[in-house]
């Protein structure tokens, strides 16, 4: 495909729709579309019956979501910004991630999550939080940030198939973004090396991939050839993938938007210091966000988010260590 | 009184046999908690199982059932296991969840007991799910929800009001208003002190009844559900009953006078149904004999079945 990030959320959609009757959308205006037209065409195509507004009512609709899971349906619902997942995280943590452990097997909850995230715009602190790393540690969850407009159809097809509970963490600032690499086939929990190299790894996620590849590039003119891997899926984490890098570069970084402690960062350092310690040559370095909120004014924006510069110093500070 | 005419006595006795089943049950329960055969926190309905047999007598077994935490009467009601369902209470492999629901999470999906909650208000929402599949689906199916009058007071239960009647689902709302949201009188958390008050604002028709008499709430349930089959919408029906028991096995209760105890214990919904005479005292003996036997069943299956330790299993579908 050659379209936007968007339209490749929007194909998925549709194709999903085709293929499956139970498939339903729900969430605030996608019967006309959505706010940026993820959902255009679906209400002329398959119905409004199939495709719903909702209220403002975020921890219902996602109950309501997950009642239609038991009995059968498979809901994609749009929480139009991840800020407002937190209405309904009493349903999704209590239990859209539980009710496959509590009930002992005996039901499923093939519910998707579609939500956008990230700084993009000086939109302020309700409307640019990345809040991936809360939902990565509830068990029962899966949480997926895809990089591209390939992986954005292609992992999207994925999570409504899949038949557990899967929240889909759109980048805002991706939306219009179109290219990327030709789409592999793509299945939660595996990883994408976006490009290759010896010397050290990078880990980024969402739109800090990009970021990452521009890092790559500046290091490369000083002669370091970074690896850069995108996880694609946060829970389940690739970590055999990211760790077989790490084997071969003997050196990390971890880069996400999100505010740096607490971070899926954490959780990736920790889990391959545990199996590739031996191979570490330097502290795994974190680039992320200040533990601030999200600031409003552009120039503060800008001063907040991570940039390709500070993915380079951090390569470099593993670089010269050791 | 047409309705205690239209009441054969096998449909009587099998209402009679649902509470008396309850009942057993849950003095099982209270039992084996007291012997420490039972962990947990435990949510006794003794005293409120009239609307749990009304209810159920009105659906079939594909219709949708949800609860909260106050929930074994509910899904015996619906035509639970025993057996399962005290091996699930008392943490056993056996149980209906391996032991990892408990008293509180309870799910029966093979009768379409779809879950219970620890969450209060929790399933309101999940209720409405259901119903949009059955409303879908078009074979007039019904989703059930019941909750206390604590619900009443969260945003769920606001929020799913405004969906259920907005799209016509063919949901009913069962409140059980039993006055308290665990030690704390209603009058202290609202001024609005009925659920049917909720209802009206959202245009859904209800109606607030004893729920301690069972013909009063058969009364009021069956048109509800029969709108919802019919397509024609949501319901909610008040039942105003009382919890004989602490709000959890080992409440002191110091928050209610033994006199209004007392008061509640003479408008025990068993024995005033009982009173009513549709079903003649010698079978009323031999039901309650039948059920203990199915309870002492219940409770050697509960002891017998493993405790199971695969705490990490089951995580993903």
């Amino acid at each position: 495909m050659s379209g936007t990030f968007l339209q490749g959320v929007n194909q998925a959609l549709a194709d999903a729709m085709r293929e499956d009757q139970s498939v339903y959308v729900l969430g605030e205006d996608v019967a006309v579309g959505g706010p940026y037209g993820a959902t255009k065409g679906l209400a002329e195509e398959f119905g409004e019956n199939r495709v719903i507004n909702t209220p403002i009512s975020e921890g219902t609709v996602v109950g309501l979501a997950i009642g239609a899971a038991l009995q059968g349906l498979r809901p994609v619902v749009e929480i139009m910004f991840v800020d407002f997942i937190t209405l309904a995280m009493d349903q999704l943590v209590n239990h859209a991630a539980k009710l496959r452990y509590m009930s002992g097997g005996q039901l499923k909850v093939p519910l998707t999550i579609r939500t956008a995230c990230g700084v993009s715009g000086a939109w302020g602190a309700h409307h640019s939080q990345s809040l991936e790393a809360w939902l990565a540690h509830v068990p029962g969850l899966k949480v997926v940030m895809p990089s591209t407009a390939a992986d954005a159809e292609g992992l999207l097809r994925a999570a409504i198939r899949d038949d557990n509970p899967v929240v889909f963490v759109e980048h805002r600032a991706l939306y219009y973004q179109a290219g990327g690499e030709p789409p592999d086939t793509p299945e939660l929990g595996k990883a994408r090396v976006r490009r290759a190299g010896r010397d050290v790894t990078v880990i980024a996620t969402g739109r800090m991939v990009g970021l990452a590849l521009e890092a790559a590039g500046e290091l490369a003119k000083d002669g370091v050839e970074a690896e850069v891997i995108d996880p694609r899926t946060l829970q389940p984490l690739d970590v055999p993938a990211l760790a077989e890098s790490v084997r071969k570069t003997n050196r990390a970084v971890v880069v996400h938007e999100a505010v740096v402690p607490g971070g899926i960062g954490a959780e990736i350092a920790a889990q391959l210091q545990a199996v590739a310690f031996d191979y570490l040559d330097a502290p795994i370095e974190r680039v992320g966000a200040p533990f601030a909120p999200v600031p409003a004014g552009p120039s503060l924006e800008a001063a907040y988010l991570p940039d390709a510069a500070a993915i380079v110093g951090a390569a470099k500070r593993t670089l010269t260590r050791g | 009184m047409v309705r205690l005419a239209s009441l054969d006595s096998a449909a009587a006795s099998s209402l009679l046999r649902t509470m008396l089943l309850i009942r057993a049950f849950e003095e099982k329960v209270s039992e084996m908690y007291a012997k420490v055969e039972i962990a947990g926190l435990l949510h006794l309905s003794i005293g409120q199982e009239a609307v749990a047999a009304a209810i159920s007598s009105l659906l079939r077994k594909d219709d949708a059932m949800y609860s909260g935490h106050r929930a074994h009467g509910h899904a015996l009601a619906k035509g639970a296991d025993p057996a399962r369902l005290l091996a699930e209470i008392a943490g056993r492999a056996d149980g209906y969840c391996g032991g990892k629901g408990g008293s509180m999470h309870l799910s029966a999906p093979e009768v379409s007991f779809m879950t219970a909650t620890g969450v209060v208000g929790g399933t309101i929402p999940l209720a409405l799910g259901s119903a949009l599949a059955f409303k879908e689906r078009g074979q007039g199916n019904v989703a059930v929800v019941f909750f206390g009058d604590g619900a009443m007071n969260s945003g769920s239960f606001s929020e799913s009001l405004n969906i259920a009647s907005l799209w016509k689902l063919p949901v009913v709302f069962i409140c059980e208003n039993n006055g308290y949201a665990e030690f704390t009188p209603i009058s202290a958390h609202t001024l609005v002190e009925r659920a049917s008050e909720h209802a009206a604002l959202f245009r859904i028709p209800s109606e607030t009844v004893d729920g301690n008499d069972l013909m009063a709430v058969l009364d009021a349930a069956t048109p509800a559900v029969s709108r919802a089959r019919a397509g024609e919408g949501p319901s909610l029906v008040e039942c105003l009953t009382y919890r004989l028991r602490g709000h959890y096995e080992g409440d002191p209760n110091k928050y209610r006078e033994l006199s209004e105890m007392a008061e509640w214990k003479a408008k025990d919904p068993i024995q005033r149904f009982t009173a009513l005479g549709l079903v003649p005292p010698e079978q009323v003996s031999g039901i309650e004999a039948e059920v203990r036997s199915v309870v002492e069943r219940a409770a050697d299956f509960a002891r017998s079945s493993p405790r199971p330790s695969d705490a990490a299993s089951q995580v993903y579908a």
